[in-house]
């Protein structure tokens, strides 16, 4: 039965060669259409591979000033597009921290000492009272993992802050397990952190971040949100080193890659937009991070501090502004010291509340109360795929189908030409004991060999084309595309192509089961 | 008189065709016509005389009106499309008069095809046995237009064989080759077909063709319709 199957197989092959022109332009055209169509996928692949991967930054909220749209505070705080919304006083980003933080920072910046005498109004939905003790049912946090907690002495919430800085995990501890430490770290809060973002300068076409040294230290990427920021050169900056003061910065790997820049080398940012005047203070990059994937490596991040301190981006403080100059600043070799508090702004606040279940009610406040914004990006995200992303998908899928079948109308052209000059072959087939279907079979085989190596070399074409320009590709969307990299979409382009075939090949098929043998030997 | 079985048995076998322009016309109505196991006939006759039609009956192709055919005792006339091609697969060869290789297929894969329909095993083996009983050992892997039409219709006489077929039909297998052709042709066709132990049926128009034969039938003494023309 094999034997007799690739014999017929063999039969729709030698035809296949026999007609080597006709085959190949039909293969090629096949071939075209199905790299059209992997090209098409995967470049839509990319796009939302862009996207969403951007979402899991590992902060559920972002905050902004109440002008402008939650997509727009989306698209430039999360993906450094569009233009920045108007800043935020600095004293918002204060709102999401306990007295004893905000009268640090008071300390540090200088401003109106009762800032720190009171708690942020957001502070309790972030952080925590270290020393409340663990000894209370949290939510999703069950009590066999709390009692592991306290046998390992780890008795109140600022005991599991250290002990989660220093191991990163509590699964280290005697029966608790990698997904009990994920519970543990959830309902703990340990996650919460605001960090704060300045926009609005450009290192020639890419955004300059002014931002803390949290963001190296408190963000996570990656699917699960397990990986830290990694450094393929040097070092986090800090907030203030001996070095370079308070100008320090860390390049993603794209900016570092094109603009040629590596550790120790000085740059200066513009103002305003890529072709804005230069600023006078240059910064020195210590740190180039590994490729994450994210817009992040398409962004060169400053010291918060240093890019306050650059020309023009102090507020002008307001008539009667208390400012009691800092106790605890450090003052560089060129005299520099930290912008007071009134004098700051920011521009986006990257939030992840410590207990999710939270979230929804802070949002709720910080919308209500119109001195800012807050916006999910996950959500907007979600708006914005559905919107726009969706219905692209959905011409690019109906355009995919149409080249599907003009392709598979080519092999259907092709072979049904090609039945007059096969006739007589069909009939002396059929005279050596050949059955009707047998012949209808060899004909829909040679349409599916049509389809099978034309779809092999149009996938193989277009991922060879994605690999070519796969620099490019992750030049302009910070998405790496690997060769065998496939859209889900595109594992039924095979099938579908393979179906297409057969019908296209059914009308030949029929000419042939109709082949009357009599009149055809003859002639 | 042999005692050998009939191989091909016909009995008042009527074919006939519609026309253009309505109607019907009978091309045979043959009373009675047997070949017996190894025997080799050569049926003479006219072109448009009804030969290629009757050896289609026999092979199937075509399908009688009515009347009988049974070839080796199976009776075509109430078998099924499927089931006559069975038989052919089975029982039958096929020479043509214009050989009909199959352009695509080497020498050696145009015999293999002789077998590729039947129930028996596609063996390269015999395929090339036979390529070598009818001298062209040396030419398996050529294709039909690199070879001369003398031996395109010997590649053509070692497909007929390949399915081990018991009776073997040959159309006017001489017609399109040169003299010297025909001559070595004929001779293979007979001898493979005695060695084999293979009835055979040769339709011809040229009497010194037919001479060749023990056997001899004139068309149109076998149908009716040519006598009362």
């Amino acid at each position: 039965m094999l034997s007799r199957l690739l014999w017929l197989l063999r039969i729709a092959w030698r035809n296949f060669c026999y007609r080597a022109l006709s085959s190949f332009l039909t293969t090629l055209s096949l071939a075209l259409g199905v790299a059209l169509v992997v090209l098409v996928l995967a470049v839509f692949g990319i796009v939302t591979e862009a996207f969403s991967r951007n979402a899991q930054v590992g902060y559920n909220l972002v905050i902004g000033a109440p002008k402008g749209s939650a997509m727009q505070l989306t698209l430039n705080s999360v993906y450094y597009l569009s233009q920045p919304n108007e800043n935020l006083p600095f004293t918002e980003y204060m709102e999401f921290f306990p007295a004893k933080h905000r009268a640090e920072m008071v300390r540090k910046y200088g401003g109106d000492p009762a800032l720190g005498e009171r708690d942020g109004v957001y502070a309790s939905y972030i952080q925590f009272d270290e020393a409340s003790p663990i000894n209370f049912p949290f939510f999703a946090l069950d009590g066999e993992s709390v009692a592991e907690l306290q046998a390992a002495g780890i008795m109140t919430l600022g005991d599991a802050a250290a002990h989660y800085k220093e191991h990163d995990t509590f699964a280290d501890l005697e029966g608790v397990d990698e997904n009990q430490s994920a519970l543990l770290v959830d309902s703990l809060g340990l996650r919460g952190f605001a960090i704060p973002l300045a926009l609005g300068d450009y290192l020639g076409e890419y955004r300059v971040v002014g931002t803390t040294p949290d963001f190296f230290e408190k963000l996570r990427h990656g699917p699960l949100l397990e990986e830290r920021l990694g450094f393929r050169d040097g070092r986090p900056f800090k907030s203030h080193s001996e070095e370079n003061g308070y100008f320090e910065a860390v390049l993603g790997i794209r900016v570092a890659k094109t603009l040629n820049l590596k550790v120790g080398d000085v740059f200066n940012s513009t103002h305003g937009d890529p072709e804005g005047d230069g600023h006078g203070h240059g910064f020195t990059v210590v740190g180039i991070l590994e490729p994450t994937g994210t817009p992040n490596d398409r962004a060169a991040f400053v010291n918060l501090e240093g890019f306050y301190l650059q020309e023009n981006h102090a507020k002008p403080l307001k008539e009667g502004a208390i400012v009691v100059p800092p106790t605890e600043a450090p003052v560089d070799a060129e005299g520099h010291e930290p912008l007071s508090i009134p004098a700051r702004e920011v521009t986006a606040i990257l939030v992840r509340n410590g207990k999710l279940m939270l979230a929804p009610g802070m949002e709720n406040e910080i919308n209500e109360s119109m001195r800012a914004q807050a916006a999910a990006p996950v959500a907007q995200i979600a708006i914005l795929m559905n919107s726009i992303l969706g219905p692209i998908l959905s011409a690019l899928l109906v355009i995919t189908l149409i080249t599907c079948v003009v392709a598979a109308v080519g092999v259907l052209v092709a072979i049904y030409n090609s039945m007059n000059d096969r006739r007589r072959d069909i009939a002396v087939m059929r005279a050596l004991g050949a059955r009707r279907e047998t012949v209808t079979g060899v004909i829909l085989l040679e349409s599916l060999l049509i389809a099978v190596i034309g779809a092999a070399f149009g996938w193989l074409l277009a991922h060879g084309a994605i690999y070519l320009f796969s620099g490019e590709i992750e030049d302009r969307t910070g998405v790496q595309p690997g060769i065998f990299a496939t859209s889900a979409y595109e594992l039924y382009v095979f099938p579908l192509v393979l179906i297409l075939a057969l019908l296209a090949g059914f009308l030949p098929a029929w000419s042939a089961y109709r082949t009357d043998v009599g009149s055809n030997l003859a002639a | 008189m042999t005692d050998s079985k009939p191989t091909l048995e016909i009995k008042d076998l009527i074919k006939t065709f519609s026309q253009p322009g309505g109607g019907s016309l009978t091309v045979l109505d043959v009373p009675e016509f047997s070949i017996n196991e190894g025997e080799q006939v050569a049926l003479i006759g006219t072109s448009g005389g009804g030969k290629t039609t009757l050896l289609h009956l026999i092979a199937g192709l075509l399908s009688a009106d009515s009347g009988s055919i049974q070839v080796t005792g199976i009776e075509l006339t109430k078998l099924s499309e499927q089931g006559r091609d069975r038989c052919r697969a089975a029982m039958v060869g096929y020479v043509f008069q214009t050989f009909n290789l199959l352009p695509a297929f080497t020498a050696l894969e145009n015999v293999q095809l002789g077998m590729a329909f039947g129930n028996r095993p596609i063996d390269a083996a015999r395929a090339r046995d036979l390529l070598a009983r009818v001298g062209l050992a040396d030419r398996a892997n050529y294709r039909p237009k690199q070879l001369s039409v003398g031996q395109q219709q010997r590649v053509a006489i070692a497909r007929s064989l390949a399915g081990r077929p018991q009776l073997l039909l040959a159309d006017e297998p001489t017609a399109n080759v040169d003299p010297a052709s025909a001559e070595n042709v004929l001779e293979l066709i007979i001898d493979s077909c005695r060695d084999e132990g293979v009835s055979l049926l040769m339709v011809t128009h040229a009497m010194d063709v037919a001479e060749r034969f023990g056997r001899v039938d004139d068309l149109a003494s076998i149908n009716r319709v040519l006598q009362s023309a």
